[in-house]
């Protein structure tokens, strides 16, 4: 499986002239900022410190990889969060690592100055390039629902898919049809994948990165991950990275404790929700929900629904807008279950905590081999 | 020759927009078509779910002005059930609020607007010395020595001389419309990248309190983040170590992010603003819309259902006349209404007719090009845009209104930064009523607001010292507590204007959901009279230097802060009835 995704993918990096470090080097940026870059990267795929000179070898060998964001039924929160990125930031991105060369919000150009810059762009990379998109493309209806310079999004994603050498889509309703899609989906709106598999636009490599929006850092993070290997990160059966959505956020949240206590919060703002017990009886979606939010947390770290108080409305998930109020709790526990321990509460619970505490189980051994990968190793290095 | 000019898709705007201009002999316009390109259908996918479910739903309108739907809609359940919030939430509402404003407001300035008036190529000839000597004469911030601004050159240097432009491709760099020195550019380059870098820490704000941004977590009957600053104290536990975001250490850093924003706002926003304007005076004398503003109010300084203690004023001005500000009843039928004449909807009495959003209609019908296609027929319908109008006018919403809503009412601080920043300029009051008014203005207000800030974390926590701790008000919570049927409208005044969310409740769930949206009232297309919205307007009589380079519709298209996704929301593929709000 893995080496067919290998083969799949291939490397797109193209060889050029100057390598990156070199012109970074020029443009007055640093060593040190150069491998801050690279640090990020690393510890943001969770990979081992030894791991961090190679992202700077390989980043050090390439020049910008041509990237086009296409933008469909979106609300362009997926583009507001890639700004919010602290390491690697949308600066060092953009400047330093990939050629931005369509991007609604960012770029210059307008009108037809905007789509012969995109049309360049698919046409001198084509092979190499790799292609974003946020938002849902509405099918049917010959695409009146949504048209950009008068062209229909299923059009101009098809001919974006065409030339691409693989497919990142960001936000949950480009992985999985997200809000537009929610019942009754007024639109006929559909992820990229379901375009995939029903032959509508071409197959490609494709990784999702769900949530609405992603974390700031995920979304950098995979992008920095897929151009410094030229692969694609080891996948789950729905195109997440797992590196960022193999775990629960149950099963890395800081809360957890109080869980397995059976100390739960009743209401907002009860002494139990002043003291940061458990949110699940008022309906965080953490035990179902895999995404990263526990442990990288949001905005540099700051942060995260649960900390603040709000219960994860699991919004990383498929379908999780049709998935019931979010405050109703995942499966009532008993009367009992306020006093209960480690046993878990209610029946439902308790077998999905002890999956998840196998799943945890099994990490943690791969995890022992990685640790957080610091500035001053890799200077030392 | 005269000729129609498309722009789509305009960038750097939040959605899809799509602009068709016939201009005559002389390369003038003579008429303008705005069209939104896009929908979802938010409104019906809200049908038939939990009220308190509402607000994620349509926060997801729009992840630019990420919180501002979350809050109409929050307030329109608590308006229906006649739910009282807190003390504490509604500081911290506000709060959120206006950081949402600062950030917004920056980002647009410096990564969605600048690039109209900034030529990114010219920075290249600049003297990083006189650059250096400019910035200090501006303002007293850090960032200014010749070296810095030799950094930032050499970094653009390099960029433009690897071919590779990326988001600056194909911009209309040397176009003759371009007037700012190269220092001036090179100024302004710095501090595109600095306002990036300054952005994703002041979003933090949002993060503490709502766990995330885009898209903070809100709550009806109050916010969800608990303080813990009191468990922390009990516990006898370190500052910054309490089980919430919303700790000592998360206050202390709330009150430096406040200090960050409003000093970039002094020292760089507003500064930067002033010297650019005084460059483009001419853009001081073009581009207004109706000459009509108005504003629903906010920052309550008691509750929302008391708009007397609001900061931003409520009412309207006709006709730029700033003596009379006239009162305004959103849930008056007679006063707001939208109309579908040159929009892809029908009504079932006809067109011709404005309904009130409580017994507004939605009904689908696309009459436009089936796509691929190359011209709007903008005769007929063209839009996927209401056109709403205010007792039958065409109404600009946004900062412009605002402050001119302030400036009318008499608000002393708002009055002497405008005054300052005429005189600074040299140019009389009526230079508000333009395309760099209106630029203007959005500056002028982040400062009142950002201003603002200090005084409601203070109150916050004077509060939590004097041992009020809530933030959320259970006492409806459960819908068992409900009326069989309740209706209400949440209004707030958004970043780029006027808000409005109507919901009907029957037996615990929505029955009708509708929101009015500050982008339709300033984007729509043409009414049923042929009267023109403030986009539409706006453009009327632009020279334009170049068809193939539109930055003059640009500039003033820009001046709005479109937000595209969010005057788009409604939808209904089927025909089938979507809305239908009644007054009970």
């Amino acid at each position: 499986m893995k080496s067919d995704r290998e083969k799949e993918s291939g490397a797109i990096v193209s060889q050029r002239e100057e390598t990156v470090l070199q012109r970074l080097r020029r443009q007055g940026i640093s060593r040190r900022g150069f491998l801050k870059f690279c640090t990020a990267t690393a510890s943001m795929m969770a990979l081992p410190p030894t791991m961090a000179p190679a992202i700077a070898a390989a980043l050090g060998s390439a020049t910008r990889p041509s990237v086009i964001w296409l933008s469909f039924q979106e609300c362009t929160g997926c583009t507001e969060s890639l700004t919010r990125s602290h390491l690697p930031t949308v600066e060092s991105l953009i400047f330093d690592a990939i050629s931005l060369d369509y991007h609604h919000t960012l770029q210059a150009a307008s009108g037809e100055a905007a789509e012969r810059a995109r049309e360049e762009a698919m046409a001198r990379y084509a092979g190499e390039y790799l292609l974003l998109v946020d938002g849902s493309i509405p099918y049917g209806d010959e695409g009146i629902y949504s048209t950009i310079a008068g062209v229909s999004n299923l059009e101009m994603l098809r001919q974006g898919v065409e030339g691409a050498a693989a497919v990142i889509a960001i936000g949950t309703c480009s992985s999985f049809g997200g809000l537009p899609m929610a019942s009754p989906n007024p639109t006929g709106a559909m992820s990229v994948n379901d375009l995939m598999q029903r032959g509508a636009i071409q197959r490609r490599p494709l990784i999702n990165i769900p949530g609405c929006p992603p974390i700031p850092a995920v979304i950098t993070g995979v992008i920095a991950h897929y151009l410094t290997f030229g692969t694609i990160p080891q996948l789950d059966a729905l195109h997440r990275p797992l590196s960022f959505y193999g775990d629960t956020i149950h099963d890395r949240c800081y809360r957890r404790t109080y869980y397995d206590q059976g100390k739960f919060a009743d209401t907002f703002d009860d002494e139990g929700a002043r003291l940061g017990w458990c949110l699940y009886k008022l309906g965080c979606r953490g035990p179902t929900t895999y995404n990263s939010c526990a442990t990288l947390k949001w905005n540099g770290g700051t942060s995260f629904p649960i900390q603040s108080g709000h219960g994860c409305i699991g919004c990383s998930e498929p379908g999780f807008w049709d998935a019931g109020s979010f405050y109703e709790a995942l499966s009532m526990p008993t009367a009992a279950a306020t006093t209960a321990t480690r046993a878990g509460v209610g029946v439902g619970v308790a077998a999905g905590a002890l999956s998840a505490w196998q799943n945890l189980h099994q990490r943690n051994g791969a995890r022992t081999g990685h640790q957080e990968v610091k500035l001053d190793d890799l200077e030392r290095g | 020759m005269s000729q129609r000019v498309v722009v789509d898709p305009v960038t750097r705007i939040e959605g899809h927009l799509r602009i068709e201009a016939e201009t005559d002999d002389n390369g003038i316009i003579t008429t303008a078509s705005s069209s939104g390109t896009m929908v979802r259908g938010i409104e019906i996918i809200l049908r038939g779910r939990d009220p308190r479910d509402a607000w994620a739903f349509a926060q997801r309108i729009c992840g630019v002005c990420t919180l501002v739907h979350g809050i109409a809609s929050v307030r329109s359940v608590e308006r229906a059930l006649n739910y009282p919030i807190p003390k504490n939430a509604e500081l911290i509402r506000n709060l959120m609020i206006s950081a949402q404003y600062v950030h917004d407001h920056v980002m647009h300035f410096y990564h969605l607007h600048a690039l109209d008036w900034v030529d990114v190529v010219s920075a290249l000839k600049a003297d990083p010395v006189a650059t250096s000597s400019l910035q200090q004469s501006l303002s007293s911030h850090p960032l200014s020595s010749p070296g810095y601004f030799a950094d930032v050159q050499k970094k653009v240097a390099t960029f433009v001389e690897s071919g590779q432009l990326g988001i600056f491709a194909n911009g209309y760099w040397g176009h003759p419309g371009y007037r700012l020195p190269p220092e001036v550019n090179l100024l302004a380059v710095a501090h595109y990248l600095e306002a990036l870098s300054w952005q994703r820490d002041v979003a933090k704000i949002h993060t503490i309190f709502g766990g995330k941004n885009p898209h903070p977590n809100f709550l009806v009957g109050g916010v969800p983040c608990a303080i813990s600053i009191e468990a922390e104290l009990s516990a006898g536990a370190v500052a910054g170590t309490g089980a919430t975001a919303v700790n000592m250490a998360g206050l202390q850093q709330v009150m430096s992010l406040i200090e960050k924003m409003q000093t970039f706002v002094d020292q760089v926003y507003l500064p930067d603003t002033l010297a650019i304007a005084g460059f483009y005076k001419d853009w001081f004398r073009q581009g207004e819309g109706v000459g009509n503003f108005m504003t629903y109010g906010e920052f309550p300084s008691t509750s929302i259902h008391d708009s007397s203690g609001f900061l931003v004023p409520r009412g309207v001005i006709l006709d730029r006349d700033l003596t009379t500000i006239h009162d305004l009843d959103m849930d008056d039928p007679e006063q707001i209404q939208e109309f579908v004449d040159h929009a892809w909807y029908r009504y079932r009495d006809g067109e011709g007719v404005g309904l009130h959003p409580f017994v507004g209609e939605t009904e689908f019908q696309y009459t436009g090009p089936k796509p691929p296609y190359h011209h709007l027929d903008t005769a007929a319908d063209y839009s996927w845009l209401k056109s709403p109008r205010w007792r039958g006018k065409a109404m600009e919403v946004g900062p412009l209104a605002r402050v001119l809503m302030l400036y009318a009412s008499g608000h002393e601080p708002t009055v002497a930064l405008a005054t300052s920043a005429l005189k600074q300029l040299e140019l009389p009051p009526e230079a508000l009523f333009s395309t760099l008014g209106r630029t203007a203005a959005r500056t002028l207000e982040s400062k009142i607001i950002a201003d603002a800030m200090p005084g409601w974390i203070q109150q916050l926590i004077a509060n939590i010292k004097g041992g009020d701790l809530r933030t959320f008000n259970e006492e409806k919570w459960d819908p068992s507590t409900w009326p069989e049927k309740a209706q209400g409208g949440g209004y707030m005044e958004a970043p780029r204007g006027a808000l409005g969310h109507w919901i009907v409740i029957e037996e615990g769930k929505i029955a009708n959901y509708q929101a009015v949206v500050p982008s339709t009232w300033n984007a729509g297309p043409k009414d049923a009279k042929g009267v023109r919205g403030p986009y539409e307007a706006g453009l009327q009589g632009h020279h334009l230097h170049d068809p193939h380079q539109p930055l003059e519709i640009l500039r003033t298209i820009h001046s709005f802060d479109p937000c595209i996704a969010c005057a788009v929301h409604v939808t209904d593929p089927h025909g089938e009835e979507l809305v239908q709000l009644k007054v009970t």
